[in-house]
């Protein structure tokens, strides 16, 4: 099925990069090499460290990176070669939901010290934003 | 024992509490002085008649008992445990910052000075940022955080140990009248120790001019420390 009959935008596909969300590897991105059935399917990242293995689908969520021009059932070196080649990791790093999880995960390795000075920061920044906003409305 | 019969061999009719009930020992005077105890030797030579019977004779003063009970009693065992002292948390060093959890300062931060000798912990606020006096508390009711106020060899005088935390000890039993009100007025409040308010600021002065070298570690001790809507202990980091 294409994408154009659809109204949805990703789908589980060979060669669609996905988000790994519990086990070992949770928080690493991987490929879809080949789809075993409805619930799993061969995930292999060779180049974030994840090992070739089935994985339920459950446990993945779906990125909207793909690797377009990956055939079936491809081996780990064809796909390091494609995710090096069209640079996937960098993409994926790039983009704000990436970034998003690692200013999350930054704040949640914060220790007490570091949450009280967190804190600070907003303060001012809130002070300087109110007293901005209060000058640009006076005049 | 007279008391309590023996049901069987050491188990006797009442328990050790009613013994105590019905011997009645803490109705009586309590008297702090021992009679002086006379030594008895354990035999005397006493004189014996008779030509063959070699005129002396050592004598036990007391007579042993002229029966054995036909059962042995066992007796019982003698505890040998002792109560090991206790370990200091491995995340607990001389100036580690520890959140207090219970008591009259919970919720404030504090600094971890030195384990005394009876397990408690050692701490001060400093007592000029939050008003926590050098004071001791149970490692139990502590949380330690990771950060760590470098004191830089100091060294907490010995004499600030147990005892030093200890009330001084007052005579004769007094009433709360007494304790409170002296020829009809309330009494005048006594003044805080001179040595302790010194011994006070001279640990202090060593946190303080440390703290300052960390940015907003000053302001952190002065704050005090609570949880949040969906923030949880066990998942925070310290």
């Amino acid at each position: 099925m294409s994408s154009a009959d659809s109204t949805f935008k990703r789908f589980v596909e060979v060669g669609r990069v996905v988000l790994l969300k519990s086990g070992p590897f949770s928080g690493k991105i991987a490929v879809i090499a080949e789809i075993i059935d409805h619930n799993r399917a061969i995930i292999d990242g060779p180049t974030t460290g994840v090992t070739r293995q089935s994985f339920p689908y459950k446990h993945l969520t779906l990125t909207p990176l793909t690797l377009t021009k990956l055939p079936r059932g491809a081996g780990s070196g064809v796909i390091k070669k494609q995710l090096e080649q069209e640079a996937v990791v960098e993409k994926w790093d790039k983009s704000s939901w990436a970034q998003k999880r690692v200013a999350m995960e930054k704040r949640r390795s914060l220790n007490d010290l570091g949450r009280f000075s967190v804190m600070l920061a907003k303060k001012a920044r809130r002070d300087s934003i109110r007293k901005s906003v209060r000058k640009a409305r006076s005049t | 024992m007279a008391r309590s019969k023996e049901l069987v061999p050491s188990v006797g009719r009442l328990s050790r509490s009613q013994v105590f009930a019905r011997r009645g020992l803490f109705k009586g005077q309590k008297k702090s002085e021992n009679p002086a105890v006379t030594e008895v030797p354990a035999t005397i030579e006493k004189s014996v008649g008779g030509d063959k019977n070699g005129g002396k004779r050592l004598v036990p003063t007391s007579k042993a008992s002229r029966f054995y009970p036909a059962e042995d009693v066992r007796q019982p065992k003698k505890s040998r445990k002792s109560p090991k002292p206790t370990q200091l948390r491995s995340s607990i060093t001389p100036g580690t910052v520890l959140i207090l959890l219970a008591g009259r300062f919970r919720g404030k931060r504090v600094v971890f000075l030195k384990q005394l000798e009876s397990g408690l912990l050692l701490v001060t606020g400093p007592f000029k940022l939050n008003g926590v006096p050098l004071r001791r508390v149970n490692q139990a009711y502590v949380i330690a955080t990771t950060t760590n106020i470098d004191l830089g060899g100091f060294k907490v005088d010995d004499n600030i140990n147990d005892a030093y935390f200890a009330k001084a000890a007052t005579k004769g039993p007094r009433t709360a009248e007494q304790e409170f009100f002296e020829g009809g007025a309330p009494k005048a409040k006594e003044p805080f120790p001179e040595s302790k308010s010194a011994d006070q600021k001279a640990i202090d002065k060593v946190i303080l001019d440390s703290a300052k070298k960390t940015v907003n570690l000053a302001k952190y001790l002065k704050a005090s420390w609570g949880l949040s809507k969906g923030q949880f202990p066990h998942q925070l980091v310290f």
